[in-house]
């Protein structure tokens, strides 16, 4: 099956004057299957935001190189003009962000606009686009969306904004979602309608979903292939299962252990990862995560580790955690 | 050369040497900065100018010379000639000495205002963003009133008040015109910073009530006071000139001062429009000195400008 | 775990905000509910959690025990005095014995005091201060305690990184030689790898000074990890109290069900497997608590008329341990299982207070009052 998106040798660097660039995203490299949800797990900084921006073509112009490509139906998205893709974003990919209130035009009502996007990309107008609205929020679950059609987001709850958002990402069916965090600023059990809903929509119609998160227990029910990201590299991408069950990359072996979990008995120790994100060493020479890894060896602080697929995996790691370790 | 986020703050961390506090920190950012940079050098440029004044000045501001105008028709003013680089004003005064000297002038009257109206504005922004309730209330009413007055106007009507114009009247008049700025800018200010977690954490760490308000609420509310004092130093320059130039300031020929300069230039304005080009240039270069200081330490002191 | 006389009893704490309205003259147009009656003790050298999603009263809760905000009615017993009566100077040297840990580390420090300036004011307040050699030793202790190197006294907090300033606000707390200590979501603004770097240092202060804690967090699995005992608020009150393994094991209300049923666990077997309890719906306004249960309008077990008309009482259901209390009223039903869940659909929940007062559905407290 050919890949919808392929994302080959993404780098993103951010450029001042006088000062060295900064690499948030480096090199990364991942595929979306029709119909498939990806997951990008990694804390802030490790570049998952920057890559989705990238992908979407939505990093300002200025200051900011973007190298390597993202095909998507043959094209890279990367070199088509800033209208060509204008008229692809919300008809062949479009975006959730995690904050719905700032996302939302706050003196526009909701249902204007949805009806906006239905106008631009499906040239429908009047009373057709008012209906085929109301039909999305009705899609999302918000109650009595006729006459929601007419409130402004600030009369919303986070939860229905968030559903306004995905509605309007939505009005074109397509076929890629790309959700930022979409559950981060909302409760647990909103948290889980939301989840629920754009798993359900999904299979529905058959969009493909890059599911960007710092939780590892969002990705764990969602996503079938799951990339780690660290300091701007995938480290480690598989199998929801395998990933979970096998984690070979210390990085993602340490924070599934170091994260309190609802089902382990409580006032354990937990195995924290030492340090922070400021003690990375450069990718150029040597393993970024190195000084923070318990298992690593001489080799990690003097070359960098090629990422190595088998089986469906790939790890980036010269001491990966044994496969049997669990 | 490429870097990493994390190496980018690690390297941050690293090149201050320990224990860089905020504020030396909006001054290294500050040196970087071109405009700041223009502004300090115009603003530095006129305090020196203005204390070396009669150093400078080759004669005296009421200092009048007749012989200048021996070989002109009568009404005309002399240009500039030799030991007279601009000339001679409508009194046969050395013109590029006025300038000069009303330098002088125009910084006491415009740093003295700023100052009072700072000073003044600061007592009342604390004692209404401290203690809120009716205090705050009835404060900010009185400043309320003051600022929907035109600031002009009011600078003239306070001057006007005065038996007779002088420069102290000018100074009080331009400072009334400062303190409802300052009191609105440091009462919000310090109403956001009562609201913010390190005040409520020092409430809670059990910290006197007097202390809180000086130490922790008043320092973190007051950069955006003095970004205004620096632009309010422009205006109330621009103000005092204007006063003068209304006939509202000293009237005392021995001093020179740019606004009154500007005023009486203006009568000769077809004869020698340069009575009126200098005074008024150097009011706008001094003017935008203060400004581009004031508007660079603005972005300094911004914790959302910092990297 | 619990001993005779409770560190801490809070007796039928109410904290209600008025809304107020209008230019000139403020007038009074309703109130938020942001606590409504809630009593709790916790006993020396105890972890309290106390868990609930944003609007749910639980920071205002903290609070108020702290005296940081003003009580509308109840009382705060602490180590036998009614701090809810403490005025004045009382209060501000009552304050050495319980602090409180923020939840956002870099606006909870002022960024103009350094470290050494931060630790220092709290025991120069109350008078602990003896002399710069001893309070020099002092410091380095402290630092160290929190896992910081001697030489971050000089510096400036923005000078650290998110995990580390949790550190210094920890140590800021730890510096009045406090009995209690309130984390306000101590962990929900750091990065997950350091999450639990965090929590490991306030399980090790706690047993190494014999601190009590109550520990306020929206993240289940965060307070559970820490807590003793946990509470579970909704809208104000608290709904369900149980110790915390026994919490997970045989959650008793509606809501704590839920709720645990929400909480995403990293291990897709059991993701896949879960049985969901999706409330539909939000959060009703604090401004406008349902009448009754406050929980009725999601509940997928509400019951006709008993739900809507009467406020349960927490209580100890048959069968369950002494310290296990629920507020619902059908709690045993639902425990034996006969009473099953049922659909409900959303209600459009409409403004009580006329637009702009309150946000038609109010995420929040701290929304509402704009915080």
């Amino acid at each position: 099956m050919t890949a919808l998106l392929e994302v080959r040798d993404l780098q993103v660097a951010f450029t001042r004057r006088r000062e060295p660039d900064t690499v948030a995203v480096d090199g990364v490299s991942f595929d979306v299957a029709p119909g498939q949800v990806v997951g990008l797990v990694g804390e802030s900084g490790c570049g998952k935001s920057v890559t989705s921006l990238a992908i979407m073509r939505l990093l300002p112009a200025r200051g900011v190189r973007v190298s390597g490509s993202v095909r998507m139906d043959g094209t890279d998205l990367l070199t088509l003009s800033g209208s060509e893709m204008r008229a692809r974003r919300g008809r062949d990919l479009s975006m959730v962000f995690q904050d719905p209130l700032s996302s939302l035009n706050p003196v526009i009502p909701i249902g204007l606009q949805v009806t906006e996007v239905l106008r631009r990309h499906r040239g429908m107008a009047g009373d057709k686009a008012r209906q085929a609205a109301a039909e999305l929020l009705e899609r999302v679950g918000i109650p009595d969306p006729r006459r929601r059609l007419d409130s402004y987001p600030h009369q919303l709850s986070g939860g229905m904004r968030q559903r306004a958002l995905i509605a309007i990402a939505l009005a074109c069916q397509p076929r890629l979602l790309i959700a930022d965090e979409p559950t981060t600023a909302l409760d647990v059990t909103i948290q889980a309608q939301i989840l629920g809903l754009l798993s359900e929509l999904v299979r529905e119609t058959g969009a493909a979903l890059i599911m960007i998160t710092h939780d590892l227990g969002v990705v764990a029910g969602l996503c079938e292939a799951v990339n780690v990201l660290y300091g701007g590299r995938i480290v480690e991408r598989a199998q929801r299962h395998r990933l979970f069950a096998t984690p070979r990359h210390p990085y993602t072996h340490g924070l599934l252990r170091s994260i309190p979990r609802l089902d382990a008995p409580p006032g354990e120790e937990l195995e924290a990862i030492r340090g922070s994100v400021v003690d990375n060493l450069p990718w150029a020479h040597a393993c970024a995560f190195a000084p923070r890894c318990p298992r690593a060896i001489e080799t990690c602080t003097e070359v960098t580790p090629v990422a190595e697929t088998s089986g469906g995996r790939l790890l980036r790691c010269h001491n990966p955690v044994p496969a049997n370790a669990e | 050369m490429t870097v990493t986020w994390a190496q980018r703050r690690k390297a941050r961390l690293d090149d201050l040497s320990a224990g860089r506090s905020l504020t030396s920190e909006a001054f290294r950012r500050l040196r970087r900065e071109p405009a700041a940079i223009a502004g300090a050098v115009i603003v530095g440029l006129f305090v020196v100018v203005a204390a070396l004044a009669p150093l400078i000045a080759p004669h005296g501001a009421a200092e009048t010379f007749p012989q200048l105008q021996e070989n002109l028709r009568p009404g005309a003013i002399p240009g500039p000639q030799d030991g007279f680089p601009l000339g001679s004003d409508q009194l046969g005064r050395d013109f590029f000495s006025r300038v000069i000297l009303a330098a002088q002038q125009t910084l006491l009257v415009g740093v003295l205002a700023t100052l009072i109206g700072l000073v003044v504005g600061i007592v009342i922004g604390t004692v209404a963003g401290a203690f809120g309730g009716w205090v705050d209330t009835l404060l900010m009413r009185i400043t309320d009133v003051l600022l929907a007055i035109p600031s002009l106007l009011l600078a003239i009507s306070v001057a006007a008040l005065a038996a007779s114009p002088s420069q102290t009247t000018v100074i009080i008049a331009v400072a009334i015109v400062g303190v409802p700025i300052f009191a609105r800018l440091l009462r919000g200010s310090m109403l956001a910073q009562r609201e913010s977690d390190h005040v409520v954490a020092a409430t809670s760490l059990g910290v006197k009530r007097s202390a809180v308000v000086l130490r922790h609420m008043l320092p973190n509310a007051i950069g955006p006071v003095i970004v205004q004092a620096t632009l309010t130093l422009a205006t109330s320059i621009l103000d005092a000139a204007a006063l003068s130039f209304l006939g509202l300031g000293d009237a005392d020929p021995a001093r020179a001062e740019w606004g009154l300069m500007l005023a009486q230039a203006q009568t000769y304005l077809d004869v020698r429009p340069a009575l009126a080009f200098y005074p008024a240039a150097a009011i706008i270069v001094v003017a935008l000195g203060f400004t581009l200081l004031g508007e660079s330490l603005r972005e300094a002191i911004d914790p959302k400008g910092r990297r | 775990m619990e001993t005779s006389e409770p560190l801490l009893d809070v007796r039928d704490l109410a904290v209600h905000f008025p809304i107020k309205r209008g230019l000139v003259l403020d007038r009074t147009v309703g109130h938020v509910y942001a606590v409504d009656g809630v009593s709790l003790h916790i006993g020396r050298g105890e972890t309290y959690g106390l868990v609930g999603e944003s609007g749910c009263g639980k920071s205002t809760l903290g609070r108020a025990i702290l005296r940081l905000v003003d009580l509308t009615t109840g009382q705060v017993t602490f180590d036998g005095v009614d701090v809810a009566q403490l005025k004045g100077e009382q209060l501000r040297t009552m304050r050495r014995r319980f602090q409180m840990v923020f939840q956002d580390p870099m606006s909870s420090l002022d960024p103009r005091q350094s470290v050494e300036s931060l630790l220092t004011e709290g025991m120069k307040a109350h008078g602990l201060s003896r002399g710069p050699a001893a309070d020099g030793a002092r410091l380095r202790e402290l630092v160290d305690s929190v896992g910081l190197p001697a030489g971050a006294l000089r510096r400036y907090p923005h000078e650290f990184s998110g995990g580390q300033r949790q550190r210094i606000g920890i140590a800021r707390a730890l510096s009045v030689e406090p009995d209690l200590i309130v984390a306000d979501e101590p962990v929900s603004a750091l990065d997950v790898s350091v999450q639990a770097q965090v929590l490991n240092l306030l399980g090790r202060l706690q047993s190494e000074l014999g601190l009590t804690y109550l520990v306020i967090a929206h993240d289940l699995a965060v307070v559970r990890h820490v807590s003793d005992r946990v509470g579970v608020m909704y809208l104000g009150g608290l709904v369900e109290e149980a110790p915390s393994q026994e919490l997970y094991d045989d959650p008793q209300h509606p809501y704590t069900r839920a709720l645990l049923s929400a909480v995403p666990v990293p291990d897709p077997e059991l993701e896949d497997h879960r049985e969901r309890i999706l409330l539909t719906g939000d959060l009703p306004s604090p401004a406008a608590p349902p009448a009754g249960c406050r929980f009725h309008t999601r509940c997928p077990w509400r019951q006709p008329t008993r739900c809507d008309d009467e406020r349960p009482a927490l209580r100890v259901i048959a069968g369950a341990p002494a310290g296990h209390r629920v507020a619902c009223h059908f709690a045993e039903d639902i425990r034996s299982g006969r009473l099953q869940p049922h659909r409900v659909d959303v209600e459009a929940v409409d403004d009580v207070l006329a637009p702009g007062a309150v946000p038609d559905l109010p995420g929040s407290v701290t929304e509402i009052l704009g915080r």
